[in-house]
């Protein structure tokens, strides 16, 4: 009676072990068509727009790198990258000034305000870009109840609708989710109790907050920012909608040049040189984020 | 809880609900101006009409571009849920160096910035003939929307207890049935939630889809991007209203989900 229930139970598990073994080696056949369909459909399109770059519209005997010496020796194209990096800092600043202390409540509310305060993020995050930036275009243009509103207070000679303050106050209202989820995300998983010993220790609230509490947010506010600004520089459709033609950003340039002078070398190199910087920065805000939990881990050690 | 951090709840409280206002109200200004009798955006409208309404639903531009959208957005609903689903599951299934790869590789298309993709693939495409093609918006779209998918059900499959499938398999079922009566009924929250995120994602994207319009064929985003471009009226604000509305309806169908998700999740 035994020994068959041991026989049992063994064979039992050998044919689990096997079904498990059989599944090991089915998995990867189930990824063979997604990653099939994205090597078709993104991997090759981005690698072959970025050949493009060295060869199309290159003059002959020039050397492959003309578009990229083109994009950046020109003066208007170089004051265009520069001018997105501006907007895209203010903007990320800006988005971690209003969101952090948003995010900071979320870990202190209980579940149902919660709930309401991850809503009221993400119900404009689902909503289509096209229709908030064309509520934006109502709200920023001259007539407008913005302007209207500032008027009140003599404020009268301002201009939104057009300029780069157009564009930053779009996409700050944009980008907010993609700051405050991660941003909470990471505060979440800070003990506060750490506050409650700083200050039996005799710190003072505020003192606790910015020496202990802020210090350890740092690795969730760089990734929030790291998105909000990667975001921020691929942005077509706000500056199109809240900017103008004088004061575009960088996706700008690479639409024009394609749908309109179909130059796919001079935009896949501007392309190529968007998606170095924004890999650069990703591995520079991960290197940054991990230098600073181990600084602060060593710092806890040895003082 | 002393009165002095009593008094920084509130002022911080007070701060958030601004936060939140100024998030959730800007959009809102679509609704007061569809309704406006004036061809102006002016703001509060001088008087009420439904005529902008009238104009959306007799425009066979408007009609074309909603209907290419729906059209679009449930094939690409369809085939993301699948494929992302199937790689979901072959991520969590297998061991190796090469699985972070793979999950990266499946998640890129969105973390790349649009504008690099959609140059590609319009690149790409107009020599496969499939730009201005009902065929080219499905496949990109679902390339896009593939991530999302993978990511929600990767999410559900971490609470998935991989024993149940072992369970499963040493009773003698397959592996058809094993997913069709054990896996498939635990992660469906995440599927669902997926297939909602899919087709939202398909019905929003723009940059791509941009490239891909021509006279023939847009979706709405471009519809409204080109009415914008030409003349500022508010059949605009009447077609985005609808697009209002058909959003909350759909964060609402989710925020059941969720609530059922939890409920299973405090049962088991």
């Amino acid at each position: 009676m035994s020994t068959t229930t041991r026989s049992d139970r063994a064979q039992a598990s050998g044919r689990t072990a096997a079904a498990v073994r059989q599944q090991r080696r089915r998995s990867p056949l189930l990824l063979l068509v997604p990653i099939l369909f994205v090597l078709v459909l993104f991997a090759y399109p981005v690698l072959e727009m970025f050949r493009q770059s060295f060869t199309d519209f290159v003059e002959p005997g020039s050397g492959p790198f003309e578009n990229y010496v083109w994009f950046l020796g020109d003066e208007t194209q170089r004051t265009i990258l520069l001018r997105t990096f501006v907007v895209a800092i203010g903007v990320t600043a800006a988005c971690l000034v209003i969101g952090f202390p948003y995010a900071y409540l979320m870990t202190l509310v209980g579940p149902k305000v919660r709930l309401l305060m991850i809503a009221t993020i993400m119900l404009p995050f689902w909503t289509s870009l096209l229709v908030r930036l064309y509520a934006w275009v109502i709200l920023l243009q001259p007539s407008g109840p913005l302007l209207s509103f500032l008027r009140l207070f003599g404020i009268d000679d301002l201009e939104l609708l057009g300029t780069s303050w157009g564009v930053a106050i779009g996409s700050i209202q944009v980008l907010l989710p993609f700051l405050v989820l991660p941003l909470y995300a990471s505060l979440s998983t800070i003990d506060r109790r750490l506050l409650d010993a700083a200050e039996s220790l005799g710190a003072k609230p505020r003192v606790a907050f910015f020496r202990v509490y802020l210090p350890l947010a740092v690795p969730g506010m760089l990734a929030g920012s790291t998105i909000v600004f990667i975001f921020m520089l691929g942005f077509y459709f706000t500056p199109a909608f809240l900017g103008s033609s004088t004061n575009s950003l960088i996706s700008q340039q690479v639409v024009n040049q394609i749908s309109r002078l179909l130059a796919f070398g001079r935009g896949g190199a501007m392309a190529l040189v968007l998606l170095v910087l924004t890999m650069l920065l990703l591995a520079l805000a991960a290197l940054a984020s991990r230098r600073f939990t181990r600084a602060l881990g060593a710092g806890g050690r040895d003082e | 809880m002393s009165s002095g951090r009593r008094r920084s709840r509130w002022v911080l409280g007070a701060y958030c609900t601004v936060v939140g206002l100024l998030m959730l109200l800007p959009v809102l200004i679509v609704v007061p101006v569809s309704f406006s009798s004036l061809r102006s955006l002016r703001f509060p409208p001088p008087g009420w009409s439904t005529k902008w309404y009238e104009k959306l639903f007799t425009s066979p531009e408007w009609q074309l571009a909603a209907s290419t959208s729906v059209k679009v957005a449930v094939v690409v609903t369809v085939l993301a849920t699948v494929l992302g689903t199937m790689a979901a599951l072959g991520l969590a299934g297998s061991r190796g160096r090469w699985v972070a790869g793979a999950r990266g590789l499946l998640i890129a298309p969105m973390i790349i910035p649009g504008v690099i993709i959609a140059v590609g693939i319009y690149y790409v495409f107009l020599r496969w003939r499939l730009t201005e093609s009902y065929l080219g918006f499905v496949l990109a779209h679902t390339m896009l929307a593939i991530p999302i998918v993978v990511i929600t059900v990767s999410a559900s499959l971490q609470n998935f207890d991989q024993q149940l499938i072992k369970a499963s398999q040493s009773l003698g079922a397959g592996p058809v049935t094993t997913f069709r009566s054990v896996t498939l009924p635990l992660i469906l929250p995440g599927v669902l939630t997926g297939a909602l995120f899919a087709f939202l994602t398909s019905f929003d994207e723009s940059i791509v889809a941009l490239f891909l319009s021509g006279p023939g064929i847009r979706t709405l985003p471009i519809q409204i991007f080109q009415s914008v471009t030409s003349a500022l009226e508010p059949t605009i604000a009447a077609a985005s209203t609808l697009l209002l509305v058909l959003t909350t309806v759909l964060m609402i169908v989710f925020a059941v989900i969720t609530h059922f998700r939890t409920k299973a999740d405090t049962r088991g």
